[in-house]
Protein backbone atom coordinates (compact mmCIF):
# COMPACT_ATOMS: atom_id res chain seq x y z
CA UNK A 1 0.00 0.00 0.00
CA UNK A 2 1.54 3.43 -0.72
CA UNK A 3 0.17 6.48 1.20
CA UNK A 4 -0.96 9.83 -0.33
CA UNK A 5 -1.10 13.08 1.50
CA UNK A 6 -4.07 15.00 0.73
CA UNK A 7 -3.06 18.56 1.29
CA UNK A 8 -5.31 21.07 3.12
CA UNK A 9 -6.98 22.49 0.77
CA UNK A 10 -7.71 19.85 -0.70
CA UNK A 11 -9.36 17.65 2.39
CA UNK A 12 -13.12 19.12 2.16
CA UNK A 13 -13.25 16.63 -1.21
CA UNK A 14 -11.67 14.00 0.59
CA UNK A 15 -14.23 13.44 3.35
CA UNK A 16 -11.49 15.51 5.30
CA UNK A 17 -9.06 13.02 5.24
CA UNK A 18 -5.10 14.22 5.18
CA UNK A 19 -4.21 10.76 4.14
CA UNK A 20 -5.15 7.83 2.58
CA UNK A 21 -3.78 4.36 1.64
CA UNK A 22 -4.02 2.79 -1.70
CA UNK A 23 -3.31 -0.51 -3.66
CA UNK A 24 -1.93 0.25 -6.72
CA UNK A 25 1.74 -0.04 -8.63
CA UNK A 26 1.83 3.49 -10.16
CA UNK A 27 0.99 6.78 -9.73
CA UNK A 28 -1.66 6.89 -12.34
CA UNK A 29 -3.41 3.73 -10.51
CA UNK A 30 -3.19 6.23 -7.16
CA UNK A 31 -4.50 8.52 -8.06
CA UNK A 32 -7.50 6.87 -9.90
CA UNK A 33 -8.17 4.90 -6.79
CA UNK A 34 -8.24 8.03 -5.13
CA UNK A 35 -10.77 9.74 -7.29
CA UNK A 36 -12.85 6.81 -7.01
CA UNK A 37 -13.10 6.84 -3.35
CA UNK A 38 -13.51 10.46 -3.51
CA UNK A 39 -14.79 11.49 -7.06
CA UNK A 40 -15.45 15.51 -5.82
CA UNK A 41 -11.59 14.85 -5.89
CA UNK A 42 -11.36 14.51 -9.79
CA UNK A 43 -12.48 17.86 -11.07
CA UNK A 44 -9.78 19.42 -8.74
CA UNK A 45 -6.86 17.29 -9.83
CA UNK A 46 -8.15 16.27 -13.25
CA UNK A 47 -9.03 18.78 -15.92
CA UNK A 48 -11.36 18.09 -18.86
CA UNK A 49 -9.29 16.03 -21.07
CA UNK A 50 -8.22 13.85 -17.53
CA UNK A 51 -4.45 15.07 -17.35
CA UNK A 52 -3.10 16.67 -14.04
CA UNK A 53 -4.07 19.96 -14.13
CA UNK A 54 -0.86 22.11 -14.04
CA UNK A 55 -1.56 23.96 -10.92
CA UNK A 56 -0.93 20.49 -8.86
CA UNK A 57 2.21 18.87 -8.77
CA UNK A 58 2.32 15.02 -7.43
CA UNK A 59 5.70 13.78 -6.26
CA UNK A 60 6.51 10.51 -5.11
CA UNK A 61 8.72 10.35 -1.45
CA UNK A 62 10.57 13.90 -2.56
CA UNK A 63 10.35 13.93 -6.39
CA UNK A 64 8.19 15.28 -8.77
CA UNK A 65 6.73 13.36 -10.96
CA UNK A 66 7.37 15.08 -14.00
CA UNK A 67 10.94 14.19 -13.63
CA UNK A 68 10.38 10.67 -12.82
CA UNK A 69 8.11 8.50 -15.23
CA UNK A 70 4.82 10.96 -14.54
CA UNK A 71 1.74 8.81 -14.28
CA UNK A 72 3.70 5.35 -15.12
CA UNK A 73 5.65 6.24 -11.72
CA UNK A 74 6.08 2.83 -9.88
CA UNK A 75 4.95 2.65 -6.34
CA UNK A 76 5.08 0.46 -3.65
CA UNK A 77 4.81 -0.49 -0.02
CA UNK A 78 6.26 2.62 2.35
CA UNK A 79 6.06 5.01 -0.63
CA UNK A 80 4.32 8.13 0.38
CA UNK A 81 2.86 10.34 -2.81
CA UNK A 82 1.95 13.90 -2.09
CA UNK A 83 -0.20 16.07 -3.98
CA UNK A 84 0.96 19.61 -4.16
CA UNK A 85 -1.13 22.23 -5.31
CA UNK A 86 -0.44 25.61 -5.35
CA UNK A 87 -1.59 28.21 -2.53
CA UNK A 88 -1.88 31.76 -2.39
CA UNK A 89 -2.97 32.94 0.99
CA UNK A 90 0.02 35.30 2.65
CA UNK A 91 -1.55 39.44 2.93
CA UNK A 92 -5.05 38.06 3.96
CA UNK B 1 31.35 50.48 8.99
CA UNK B 2 29.14 50.04 11.90
CA UNK B 3 28.46 53.23 14.57
CA UNK B 4 29.30 52.49 18.01
CA UNK B 5 25.24 52.10 18.64
CA UNK B 6 24.89 49.35 15.56
CA UNK B 7 27.64 47.77 17.93
CA UNK B 8 26.10 47.69 21.01
CA UNK B 9 22.75 46.77 19.16
CA UNK B 10 23.58 44.04 16.83
CA UNK B 11 26.37 42.70 19.50
CA UNK B 12 24.53 39.30 19.44
CA UNK B 13 25.37 38.85 16.37
CA UNK B 14 28.73 40.50 16.00
CA UNK B 15 30.43 37.45 18.58
CA UNK B 16 29.31 34.92 16.28
CA UNK B 17 31.90 34.01 13.82
CA UNK B 18 28.66 33.08 11.10
CA UNK B 19 27.32 37.00 11.29
CA UNK B 20 30.11 38.73 12.87
CA UNK B 21 30.83 42.62 12.02
CA UNK B 22 31.56 41.54 8.29
CA UNK B 23 27.73 40.16 7.86
CA UNK B 24 26.65 42.83 10.11
CA UNK B 25 28.07 45.09 7.61
CA UNK B 26 26.19 43.14 4.85
CA UNK B 27 22.62 43.43 6.54
CA UNK B 28 22.71 46.91 6.84
CA UNK B 29 24.14 47.13 3.09
CA UNK B 30 21.04 45.04 2.40
CA UNK B 31 18.11 46.21 0.48
CA UNK B 32 14.91 44.23 0.77
CA UNK B 33 11.42 44.37 -0.80
CA UNK B 34 8.66 43.61 1.42
CA UNK B 35 5.65 43.26 -0.67
CA UNK B 36 2.28 42.82 1.47
CA UNK B 37 2.67 43.71 4.96
CA UNK B 38 -0.19 41.30 6.35
CA UNK B 39 0.37 37.75 7.44
CA UNK B 40 4.21 37.30 6.07
CA UNK B 41 4.85 40.51 5.79
CA UNK B 42 4.44 40.96 9.91
CA UNK B 43 7.16 39.04 10.76
CA UNK B 44 9.43 39.00 8.22
CA UNK B 45 9.55 42.89 8.52
CA UNK B 46 9.84 43.07 12.28
CA UNK B 47 12.60 40.82 12.33
CA UNK B 48 13.99 42.32 9.37
CA UNK B 49 14.07 45.49 11.03
CA UNK B 50 15.73 44.38 14.48
CA UNK B 51 18.41 42.15 12.59
CA UNK B 52 19.53 45.34 11.06
CA UNK B 53 18.57 44.74 7.37
CA UNK B 54 19.98 48.41 6.56
CA UNK B 55 17.27 49.16 3.80
CA UNK B 56 13.26 47.77 3.77
CA UNK B 57 11.07 48.59 1.26
CA UNK B 58 7.25 48.04 1.63
CA UNK B 59 4.70 47.76 -0.51
CA UNK B 60 0.74 47.99 -0.08
CA UNK B 61 -2.10 49.80 0.05
CA UNK B 62 -4.38 48.49 2.27
CA UNK B 63 -5.67 49.60 5.50
CA UNK B 64 -5.29 47.93 9.06
CA UNK B 65 -8.96 45.97 9.69
CA UNK B 66 -9.85 44.40 12.99
CA UNK B 67 -9.74 40.92 11.53
CA UNK B 68 -6.13 41.49 10.47
CA UNK B 69 -4.85 41.55 13.96
CA UNK B 70 -5.39 37.91 14.86
CA UNK B 71 -2.12 37.35 13.01
CA UNK B 72 -0.72 40.46 11.47
CA UNK B 73 1.52 41.12 14.65
CA UNK B 74 3.13 43.92 13.36
CA UNK B 75 -0.23 46.08 13.58
CA UNK B 76 -2.19 46.82 16.54
CA UNK B 77 -5.72 48.02 17.65
CA UNK B 78 -4.64 51.45 17.39
CA UNK B 79 -4.27 51.16 14.08
CA UNK B 80 -7.21 50.18 13.18
CA UNK B 81 -8.10 52.82 10.07
CA UNK B 82 -4.54 52.92 9.47
CA UNK B 83 -2.56 52.62 6.10
CA UNK B 84 -0.74 49.34 6.55
CA UNK B 85 2.46 50.71 5.38
CA UNK B 86 2.28 53.51 8.24
CA UNK B 87 1.57 51.22 10.95
CA UNK B 88 4.02 48.65 9.59
CA UNK B 89 6.88 51.68 9.23
CA UNK B 90 5.90 52.75 13.06
CA UNK B 91 6.57 49.33 14.51
CA UNK B 92 9.47 48.58 13.18
CA UNK B 93 10.92 52.22 13.45
CA UNK B 94 10.21 51.32 17.46
CA UNK B 95 11.79 48.55 16.95
CA UNK B 96 15.10 49.53 15.45
CA UNK B 97 15.17 53.67 14.28
CA UNK B 98 18.63 52.74 12.66
CA UNK B 99 17.24 51.63 8.94
CA UNK B 100 15.85 53.00 6.43
CA UNK B 101 12.40 52.10 5.22
CA UNK B 102 10.86 52.95 2.02
CA UNK B 103 6.86 52.79 1.39
CA UNK B 104 5.81 52.01 -1.66
CA UNK B 105 1.67 52.49 -1.20
CA UNK B 106 0.67 50.78 -4.39
CA UNK B 107 -0.77 48.18 -5.92
CA UNK B 108 2.25 46.00 -7.90
CA UNK B 109 1.39 46.00 -11.16
CA UNK B 110 3.12 45.37 -14.78
CA UNK B 111 3.21 49.34 -14.78
CA UNK B 112 5.23 49.59 -11.61
CA UNK B 113 6.77 46.17 -10.62
CA UNK B 114 10.10 46.43 -12.52
CA UNK B 115 10.77 50.31 -11.33
CA UNK B 116 9.97 49.21 -7.93
CA UNK B 117 12.04 45.83 -7.68
CA UNK B 118 14.95 47.02 -9.63
CA UNK B 119 16.06 49.33 -6.45
CA UNK B 120 16.19 46.47 -4.08
CA UNK B 121 18.45 43.00 -4.24
CA UNK B 122 15.92 40.77 -2.77
CA UNK B 123 12.15 40.79 -2.76
CA UNK B 124 9.99 38.66 -0.61
CA UNK B 125 6.72 37.65 -1.14
CA UNK B 126 3.88 37.97 1.28
CA UNK B 127 1.49 38.80 -1.00
CA UNK B 128 -2.39 36.68 -0.96
CA UNK B 129 -3.42 36.45 -4.83
CA UNK B 130 -2.14 34.40 -7.94
CA UNK B 131 -1.57 37.65 -10.19
CA UNK B 132 0.78 38.97 -7.92
CA UNK B 133 2.51 35.96 -7.09
CA UNK B 134 3.03 35.40 -10.89
CA UNK B 135 3.76 39.12 -11.52
CA UNK B 136 6.68 38.80 -8.95
CA UNK B 137 7.75 35.82 -10.31
CA UNK B 138 8.20 37.10 -13.76
CA UNK B 139 9.55 40.41 -12.98
CA UNK B 140 12.49 38.60 -10.34
CA UNK B 141 13.54 36.18 -13.54
CA UNK B 142 13.38 39.59 -15.45
CA UNK B 143 15.65 41.39 -12.73
CA UNK B 144 17.68 38.08 -11.73
CA UNK B 145 16.69 39.18 -8.10
CA UNK B 146 16.32 35.81 -6.06
CA UNK B 147 12.72 35.79 -4.53
CA UNK B 148 11.58 34.84 -1.28
CA UNK B 149 8.39 33.31 -1.20
CA UNK B 150 5.87 31.48 1.21
CA UNK B 151 2.28 31.09 1.09
CA UNK B 152 -0.08 30.03 3.47
CA UNK B 153 -3.77 28.10 3.59
CA UNK B 154 -5.17 27.24 7.24
CA UNK B 155 -2.51 24.68 8.51
CA UNK B 156 0.10 24.66 5.99
CA UNK B 157 2.32 26.76 4.84
CA UNK B 158 4.63 26.67 1.29
CA UNK B 159 8.18 28.13 1.25
CA UNK B 160 10.68 28.19 -1.37
CA UNK B 161 13.66 30.78 -3.06
CA UNK B 162 12.78 31.24 -6.50
CA UNK B 163 14.17 33.19 -9.29
CA UNK B 164 17.90 32.60 -7.65
CA UNK B 165 20.95 32.06 -9.71
CA UNK B 166 20.66 28.56 -11.61
CA UNK B 167 17.53 27.93 -9.78
CA UNK B 168 13.85 27.23 -10.32
CA UNK B 169 11.28 29.56 -10.57
CA UNK B 170 7.29 29.51 -9.51
CA UNK B 171 6.29 28.41 -13.23
CA UNK B 172 8.67 25.72 -12.85
CA UNK B 173 6.56 24.89 -10.47
CA UNK B 174 3.16 25.98 -11.23
CA UNK B 175 3.46 26.34 -14.97
CA UNK B 176 -0.21 28.23 -14.61
CA UNK B 177 -2.46 29.74 -11.80
CA UNK B 178 -5.47 27.84 -10.96
CA UNK B 179 -8.66 28.62 -12.81
CA UNK B 180 -10.41 31.05 -10.47
CA UNK B 181 -12.89 29.65 -8.00
CA UNK B 182 -11.38 26.12 -7.74
CA UNK B 183 -8.66 26.74 -4.95
CA UNK B 184 -10.51 28.33 -2.21
CA UNK B 185 -8.41 32.16 -0.64
CA UNK B 186 -7.37 32.38 2.61
CA UNK B 187 -10.35 35.07 3.28
CA UNK B 188 -12.70 32.00 2.27
CA UNK B 189 -10.49 29.05 3.54
CA UNK B 190 -9.29 31.15 6.71
CA UNK B 191 -5.70 30.56 8.49
CA UNK B 192 -4.53 29.93 12.23
CA UNK B 193 -3.18 32.70 13.03
CA UNK B 194 -0.03 31.73 13.98
CA UNK B 195 0.60 30.29 11.26
CA UNK B 196 2.04 33.52 8.91
CA UNK B 197 4.58 33.62 12.04
CA UNK B 198 6.14 30.29 11.93
CA UNK B 199 6.17 30.38 7.39
CA UNK B 200 7.03 34.11 7.56
CA UNK B 201 9.90 33.92 9.72
CA UNK B 202 11.41 30.86 7.46
CA UNK B 203 10.96 33.56 5.38
CA UNK B 204 12.79 36.01 6.88
CA UNK B 205 15.54 33.19 8.12
CA UNK B 206 15.95 32.45 4.42
CA UNK B 207 17.04 36.40 3.27
CA UNK B 208 18.95 36.52 6.20
CA UNK B 209 20.75 33.69 4.98
CA UNK B 210 20.95 35.16 1.66
CA UNK B 211 22.35 38.46 2.71
CA UNK B 212 25.33 36.46 4.86
CA UNK B 213 25.89 33.82 2.02
CA UNK B 214 25.27 31.67 4.81
CA UNK B 215 24.32 28.49 4.89
CA UNK B 216 22.60 26.33 2.57
CA UNK B 217 19.36 28.58 1.24
CA UNK B 218 16.40 27.08 0.54
CA UNK B 219 16.76 27.07 -3.04
CA UNK B 220 15.68 23.93 -5.43
CA UNK B 221 13.96 22.85 -2.54
CA UNK B 222 9.95 23.57 -1.30
CA UNK B 223 9.70 23.30 2.54
CA UNK B 224 5.95 22.36 3.18
CA UNK B 225 4.72 22.92 6.87
CA UNK B 226 1.64 21.17 8.55
CA UNK B 227 1.10 23.12 11.89
CA UNK B 228 -1.25 20.56 12.53
CA UNK B 229 0.81 17.49 12.52
CA UNK B 230 3.88 19.54 13.15
CA UNK B 231 5.44 18.52 10.56
CA UNK B 232 8.18 19.89 8.07
CA UNK B 233 8.44 18.20 4.59
CA UNK B 234 10.78 18.76 1.72
CA UNK B 235 10.49 18.05 -1.74
CA UNK B 236 12.57 18.66 -4.90
CA UNK B 237 12.35 21.54 -6.78
CA UNK B 238 14.02 21.60 -10.58
CA UNK B 239 14.97 23.98 -12.95
CA UNK B 240 11.51 23.18 -16.07
CA UNK B 241 14.19 23.91 -19.24
CA UNK B 242 10.87 24.77 -21.28
CA UNK B 243 10.29 27.49 -18.44
CA UNK B 244 10.53 30.92 -19.34
CA UNK B 245 13.18 30.89 -16.83
CA UNK B 246 15.16 29.07 -18.62
CA UNK B 247 14.46 30.40 -22.25
CA UNK B 248 14.50 34.10 -21.34
CA UNK B 249 11.10 34.20 -23.01
CA UNK B 250 9.76 36.90 -20.49
CA UNK B 251 7.72 39.78 -20.34
CA UNK B 252 5.13 41.14 -18.10
CA UNK B 253 1.53 40.70 -19.19
CA UNK B 254 -1.97 41.20 -17.85
CA UNK B 255 -2.28 38.49 -14.71
CA UNK B 256 -6.11 39.21 -13.54
CA UNK B 257 -6.30 37.76 -17.29
CA UNK B 258 -3.77 35.07 -17.00
CA UNK B 259 -5.24 34.24 -13.94
CA UNK B 260 -8.90 34.55 -15.50
CA UNK B 261 -10.51 37.26 -13.24
CA UNK B 262 -13.04 38.81 -14.84
CA UNK B 263 -12.50 42.77 -14.76
CA UNK B 264 -16.12 44.66 -13.91
CA UNK B 265 -17.71 45.37 -17.20
CA UNK B 266 -16.95 48.93 -18.36
CA UNK B 267 -18.83 52.02 -17.53
CA UNK B 268 -20.60 53.27 -20.27
CA UNK B 269 -18.98 55.74 -22.41
CA UNK B 270 -20.21 59.11 -21.50
CA UNK B 271 -19.02 60.76 -24.66
CA UNK B 272 -19.28 63.69 -26.08
CA UNK B 273 -18.57 64.33 -30.03
CA UNK B 274 -17.84 67.70 -31.90
CA UNK B 275 -19.46 68.28 -35.73
CA UNK B 276 -15.99 67.75 -37.17
CA UNK B 277 -14.99 64.73 -35.59
CA UNK B 278 -18.62 63.35 -37.01
CA UNK B 279 -17.41 64.93 -40.41
CA UNK B 280 -14.06 62.95 -40.46
CA UNK B 281 -15.91 59.25 -39.22
CA UNK B 282 -18.91 59.84 -42.16
CA UNK B 283 -15.22 60.58 -44.90
CA UNK B 284 -13.32 57.82 -43.42
CA UNK B 285 -16.37 55.53 -43.43
CA UNK B 286 -16.44 54.63 -39.94
CA UNK B 287 -18.77 52.09 -38.84
CA UNK B 288 -21.50 53.87 -36.35
CA UNK B 289 -25.21 55.10 -36.76
CA UNK B 290 -25.87 58.52 -36.65
CA UNK B 291 -29.52 59.36 -35.24
CA UNK B 292 -31.47 62.80 -35.65
CA UNK B 293 -33.76 63.28 -32.74
CA UNK B 294 -35.61 66.44 -33.99
CA UNK B 295 -38.80 66.28 -35.93
CA UNK B 296 -40.15 65.52 -39.03
CA UNK B 297 -40.19 68.95 -40.03
CA UNK B 298 -37.38 70.17 -38.82
CA UNK B 299 -35.27 67.70 -40.44
CA UNK B 300 -36.52 68.47 -43.96
CA UNK B 301 -35.12 72.17 -42.87
CA UNK B 302 -32.06 70.69 -43.47
CA UNK B 303 -30.15 67.48 -42.40
CA UNK B 304 -26.70 65.65 -42.40
CA UNK B 305 -26.88 63.19 -45.46
CA UNK B 306 -26.02 60.02 -43.67
CA UNK B 307 -28.48 60.79 -40.64
CA UNK B 308 -31.80 58.30 -39.66
CA UNK B 309 -34.47 60.56 -38.57
CA UNK B 310 -35.94 58.80 -35.09
CA UNK B 311 -37.76 62.16 -32.74
CA UNK B 312 -36.95 62.28 -29.50
CA UNK B 313 -40.69 61.00 -28.55
CA UNK B 314 -40.76 58.04 -30.64
CA UNK B 315 -36.86 56.87 -29.92
CA UNK B 316 -38.38 54.79 -26.53
CA UNK B 317 -40.54 52.42 -28.89
CA UNK B 318 -37.98 52.21 -31.32
CA UNK B 319 -35.17 51.10 -29.32
CA UNK B 320 -35.99 47.15 -29.47
CA UNK B 321 -35.14 47.07 -33.02
CA UNK B 322 -31.78 49.14 -32.67
CA UNK B 323 -28.20 47.12 -31.75
CA UNK B 324 -26.96 47.85 -28.37
CA UNK B 325 -23.70 46.83 -29.57
CA UNK B 326 -23.54 49.08 -32.42
CA UNK B 327 -21.86 53.04 -32.28
CA UNK B 328 -24.05 55.68 -32.40
CA UNK B 329 -23.52 59.32 -32.44
CA UNK B 330 -26.67 61.26 -31.81
CA UNK B 331 -27.75 64.90 -33.07
CA UNK B 332 -30.73 67.72 -32.31
CA UNK B 333 -30.63 71.58 -33.32
CA UNK B 334 -28.40 72.56 -30.43
CA UNK B 335 -27.29 69.45 -28.36
CA UNK B 336 -30.07 69.37 -25.48
CA UNK B 337 -32.69 66.73 -26.90
CA UNK B 338 -29.89 64.62 -28.10
CA UNK B 339 -28.56 64.68 -24.85
CA UNK B 340 -31.88 63.01 -23.75
CA UNK B 341 -31.54 60.86 -26.42
CA UNK B 342 -28.12 59.79 -24.99
CA UNK B 343 -29.52 58.88 -22.05
CA UNK B 344 -32.33 56.84 -23.07
CA UNK B 345 -30.18 54.61 -25.34
CA UNK B 346 -27.35 54.27 -22.25
CA UNK B 347 -30.13 53.70 -20.07
CA UNK B 348 -31.67 50.55 -22.46
CA UNK B 349 -28.08 49.55 -21.73
CA UNK B 350 -26.12 51.01 -24.97
CA UNK B 351 -22.66 51.04 -24.49
CA UNK B 352 -21.11 53.38 -26.86
CA UNK B 353 -23.43 56.22 -27.48
CA UNK B 354 -22.19 59.94 -28.42
CA UNK B 355 -23.86 63.24 -28.51
CA UNK B 356 -22.68 66.11 -30.77
CA UNK B 357 -22.24 68.84 -29.76
CA UNK B 358 -23.76 71.89 -30.61
CA UNK B 359 -26.35 70.22 -33.14
CA UNK B 360 -27.14 70.57 -36.55
CA UNK B 361 -26.24 74.35 -35.73
CA UNK B 362 -22.63 73.56 -35.02
CA UNK B 363 -22.60 71.33 -37.45
CA UNK B 364 -23.65 74.06 -39.92
CA UNK B 365 -20.89 76.21 -38.26
CA UNK B 366 -18.28 74.17 -38.32
CA UNK B 367 -18.43 71.67 -41.01
CA UNK B 368 -21.40 72.49 -43.88
CA UNK B 369 -22.47 75.70 -44.56
CA UNK B 370 -25.57 75.06 -47.06
CA UNK B 371 -27.05 73.29 -44.19
CA UNK B 372 -29.41 76.46 -43.42
CA UNK B 373 -29.78 77.55 -39.80
CA UNK B 374 -32.98 78.11 -38.10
Amino acid sequence: MAKILIPTPLRQFAEKNNSVAVDATTVGEALASLTTQFPDLRKNLFNDEGKLRSFVNVYVNDEDIRYLQKDATAVGDGDTISIVPSIAGGRC
Amino acid sequence: MLTQEEVSRYSRHLIMPEVGVDGQEKLKAAKVLLIGTGGLGAPVAMYLAAAGVGTIGLVDFDVVDVSNLQRQVIHGTKDIGKKKIDSAEETMRDINPLIKIVKHEVALTSENALAIMCNYDIIADGTDNFPTRFLINDACVMLNKPNVYASIFRFEGQATIFAAEGGPCYRCLYPEPPPPGLVPSCAEGGVLGILPGVVGLIQATEVVKLILGAGEPLIGRLMLYDALAMRFRELKLRKNPECICSTGNVTLIDYDQFCGIQKPEPPPVVGEISPTEVKTMIETRQDFILIDVREPHEFQIGRIPTSNLIPLGELPKRIPDLDPAAHYVVHCKMGGRSAKGCDALRAAGFKRVFNMTGGITAWSEQVDPTVPKY
